[in-house]
């Protein structure tokens, strides 16, 4: 392949690198950074005290000590939870492995609003766990959190175990270490990076959650994401929901600078992983232990399904056939089975903008670059495109709605406005499963066919796309189904007459009376069952860095 | 030291036998190779033996002592990967003492029996070392120093230099003879290298297809391949079977009873007195020697050499020599 530094080459690269970041820059920067200008130019005059004065508030510093508390703590249980699963689920071998990390990684892209609606069927007073009073309790918004993260840590820490080479524990086991002491001084200091990295982002996740505080706070309890929800279409104090998104980016760039660091730490996924090994009968705590995180999983998704089979006392698919009206009272103006369909709509819209986004600025940052300055500027261009991981879908959709109002953006009654969103939330998981994949291609086969005489655009139908299209196709399942259950910036951005589902579900728990309750629930198991089934196609695709960090 | 029995050992993987009915003594304080081309289940018989993989059959007992019911970590052996497999975490010095560590030695004995491991290895001083700041060669010296320092009853070495260039490979070779010899450790090693095995060893097992094909001291090996794979598997460069082998046969010693033969390279020399007639058909001239393709009269097409001052072209006719210490007669 040519110098990297060649100036044809360069331009060329310059060239590709500027379509994906206009469009992050017209589509997240500017309507962030509009969101945030609201606050600190309240009349069109620069004014920082009233931001100052938010955050003195005590409503927003017990806002501030909510959201990191539950954070913290559902990570804490997230990687506890889940580092015993990713042994047995990438490490040993057994029938049905398959189908359990499929499992594991659902409540991954399961919509907020349907977890949210799942746990609320689960601690109501009638529910399986109503006994323990947990409704309305922050010990359901953590529950809720743990059950959606915890695929997050499996996933992450499990892709880096699975490369880690065997034979580094089998030489400290022959030197007389147990296998307990073989984890703590071998295993556990190898796995800490894939472990800090999980963390940082599960409470990334965590503290910017919006759909499930919101279903399960009610109007106690509150994050800084649904504080900025409340403060902006309720109180329409934009000043002090403008000083928290301020906050809230400068907190998530430092977590994202912190998570690319670890990152760094760890060695490029190996595609060469070990094969898992059957298990053995000191596997069984372990076994044990995966096999009550799976019950644990599954406990809010059966009752969301046997909850939505129940019409008043007996069983009924009363639920199921209220699709297709407007619900109890009229609740919605448009049918749910309409915004199912404009549901597939809108999330293959978005995916496909965001497959396109993603290839680019995948390929763009997984050359490896020569010199120490342009190796900056790339790892620079792939932090950018991580932003909206942990930038408030919130934030993101409010600013779509005050900025992308006039020219030269006039976006207001355009049917894009939902998918450019959905897709903005969906590029940085399309780049994180596609980067890896790309980066563990060997240079030297590119060398070699550009040696043939292969051009470039050759090159990369010769090497890079055997390598990389199933990365590709579960990359775009990925952000399909991600896309279909996007509820912060689509409850901003959807028409009333034209919702998507989560939104529909969404109103509908909104709405008083039993019927529209279940068929909130019907509802959300529709939208489960879609993306747990666009998921195990891509699980079938065994690409290990999807849901990886 | 202590000596280690494998009897009729079989493991499976699935439905094949990776390893399949072997039984193998490593007599204490031997050092013995185990040798088999990749994918032959040698590697398999070594983990099986460290207690890593389950057995399907048959025993693996040290100083007569069965091991099946004892876990790896508890069996006193020691094991080491051809890349090492140090914890890239820990100095050197941290990794040396790892094994010490583990059985709660003072700090300070710890400190005194790293110096004189690293000394033993030849490389003081390195303690403080990261392993990441060393070659190759100076990591397998660190992990053969971690793998002795609490003197394993039986240490295993899994193609120990195969990860190494070929000049540091056969120094080392020479200096892990004389390591293990001085240490007398009970060594057993496994690797698809017979230069590598004659260089450590002084026992040899070659393995084929998960079984032993033949067990001796490494010069009864040498000079008595047990078939014509074996023999081509040690380096002989033919195997000579039916009359070409009876025509050598008559010429050497005809006497012998024998009716195959194995022959090195250098078996066929070119010599103006030799007894047999050939034509030269190619001619390479390496720095040793001048390696040729000859077409032998009654013998058919095979490999020989010359001295480096003859020039032999091709085409030539010239007369060869046999030289009898480079022929192993097969059985």
């Amino acid at each position: 392949m040519a110098r990297p530094d060649h100036p044809l080459r360069a331009a060329g690269i310059a060239a590709l690198a500027a379509v994906p970041l206009a469009v992050l820059v017209a589509f997240f920067l500017y309507p962030v950074g509009g969101m945030v200008a609201r606050g600190f130019w309240p009349d069109g005059v620069f004014d920082p005290g009233g931001v100052l004065e938010v955050l003195g508030r005590d409503r927003v510093r017990r806002v501030l000590w909510f959201t990191v508390w539950t954070a913290g703590l559902a990570t804490v249980l997230a990687v506890v939870l889940g580092v015993p699963v990713a042994y047995v689920l990438h490490r040993l071998r057994f029938r049905g492995q398959r189908l359990l990390r499929t499992l594991i990684v659902v409540p991954f892209v399961l919509p907020t609003v349907v977890v949210g609606v799942a746990f609320r069927q689960l601690i109501a007073p009638s529910g399986p766990l109503g006994a323990l009073d947990l409704d309305g309790t922050p010990t359901a918004i953590v529950a809720a959190l743990v059950f959606f993260n915890v695929s997050v840590v499996v996933r992450t820490v499990g892709a880096f175990w699975e490369g880690l080479d065997r034979r580094t524990e089998e030489a400290a086991g022959a030197l007389g270490a147990s296998p307990l002491r073989v984890f703590a001084t071998v295993t556990a200091p190898a796995l800490l990076p894939s472990i800090a990295s999980a963390a940082s982002v599960v409470f990334l996740f965590c503290s910017t959650s919006f759909g499930i505080v919101l279903t399960l706070g009610g109007l106690r309890y509150a994050n800084v994401e649904t504080e900025i929800y409340l403060l902006t279409t309720q109180e329409l104090d934009l000043t002090a929901a403008a000083a928290l998104s301020v906050l809230q980016v400068l907190v998530v760039t430092g977590l994202l600078v912190a998570s690319h660091l670890t990152r760094a730490g760890a060695p490029a996924l190996s595609r060469a992983a070990e094969a898992g090994r059957a298990p053995r009968r000191r596997d069984a705590a372990a076994l044990l232990w995966t096999a009550g995180v799976v019950a644990l999983l599954l406990l809010p998704l059966l009752t969301l399904f046997v909850s939505s089979l129940r019409a008043g006392d007996r069983w009924s698919l009363a639920n199921y056939r209220a699709l297709q009206g407007t619900g109890e009272n009229n609740a919605l103006i448009d049918t749910a089975s309409n915004a199912l369909a404009r549901s597939f709509g809108t999330a293959f819209c978005a995916s496909a903008l965001a497959l396109g986004l993603g290839v680019t600025v995948a390929f763009l940052v997984s050359r490896r670059p020569r010199t120490p300055r342009v190796r900056r500027i790339a790892a620079t261009f792939d932090g950018i495109f991580m932003l909206p991981l942990g930038v408030s879908a919130v934030t993101l959709g409010f600013g779509f709605l005050i900025t992308l109002d006039r020219p030269p953006l006039d976006l207001r009654s355009s049917a894009l406005l939902v998918p450019i969103a959905q897709a903005m939330v969906a590029l940085p998981l399309v780049v994180r499963t596609l980067a890896p994949v790309l980066t563990s291609i060997d240079p030297r086969q590119r060398e070699a066919a550009a040696s043939r005489g292969a051009g470039p655009a050759r090159v990369l139908l010769a090497v890079d796309l055997p390598h990389v299209w199933r990365a590709l196709a579960a990359a775009a399942g990925f952000a399909f189904a991600v896309s279909l259950g996007e509820f912060g910036a689509t409850s901003f951005l959807a028409r009333d007459d034209t919702p998507t589902l989560p939104v529909v579900i969404y109103q509908l728990i909104g709405h008083p009376g039993a019927a529209n309750l279940g068929m909130a629930t019907a509802a959300s198991v529709v939208l489960a069952a879609a993306t747990g089934a666009v998921m195990l196609v891509v699980e079938r695709l065994r690409i290990g860095s999807v849901g990886a960090f | 030291m202590a000596s280690l029995q494998v009897h009729d050992l079989t493991v499976r993987f699935g439905a094949t036998a990776a390893v399949d009915r072997v039984s193998l003594d490593v007599p204490a304080g031997s050092i013995t190779a185990v040798l088999g081309p990749s994918g032959c289940g040698k590697s398999t018989l070594l983990r099986t033996i460290a207690g890593l993989e389950p057995a399907a059959g048959g025993s693996v007992s040290c100083d007569g002592a069965d091991l099946a019911r004892v876990p790896t970590h508890r069996r006193g052996f020691a094991l080491m990967f051809q890349d090492g497999q140090l914890f890239p975490h820990q100095s050197v010095g941290r990794n040396v003492g790892y094994p010490l560590r583990l059985r709660h030695a003072s700090a300070a004995q710890v400190r005194a029996r790293v110096e004189e491991l690293l000394d033993l290895v030849g490389l003081s001083g390195y303690a403080d070392r990261s392993p990441a700041t060393l070659s190759g060669g100076e990591r397998q010296r660190v992990a053969l120093a971690r793998s002795l320092a609490v003197e394993p009853k039986v240490l295993l070495l899994d193609e120990p230099l195969s990860a190494l260039d070929r000049g540091l490979r056969e120094r080392l070779a020479g200096d892990l003879h004389e390591i293990l010899r001085r240490a007398g450790t009970t060594t057993l090693l496994v690797t698809h290298d017979h230069e590598e095995a004659f260089a450590v060893a002084d026992r040899m097992a070659v393995m084929r297809a998960g079984r032993l094909v033949q067990v001796g001291d490494l010069a009864e090996v040498w000079a008595h391949p047990a078939d014509p794979w074996t023999a081509r598997f040690l380096g002989y460069a033919e195997v000579l079977e039916g009359s070409p082998a009876v025509v050598l046969r008559d010429l050497v010693d005809a006497d012998a009873g024998w009716t195959r033969v194995a022959l090195r390279r250098s078996a066929l020399v070119v010599d103006p007195a030799g007894p047999l007639a050939a034509t030269v058909l190619a001619a390479r001239v390496t720095p040793e020697q001048v390696r040729l393709e000859l077409d032998v009269d009654g013998l058919g097409r095979l490999a020989g050499v010359a001295d480096p001052a003859y020039s032999a072209r091709a085409g030539e006719r010239v007369r060869i020599a046999v030289r009898t210490d480079r022929l192993a007669p097969l059985p």
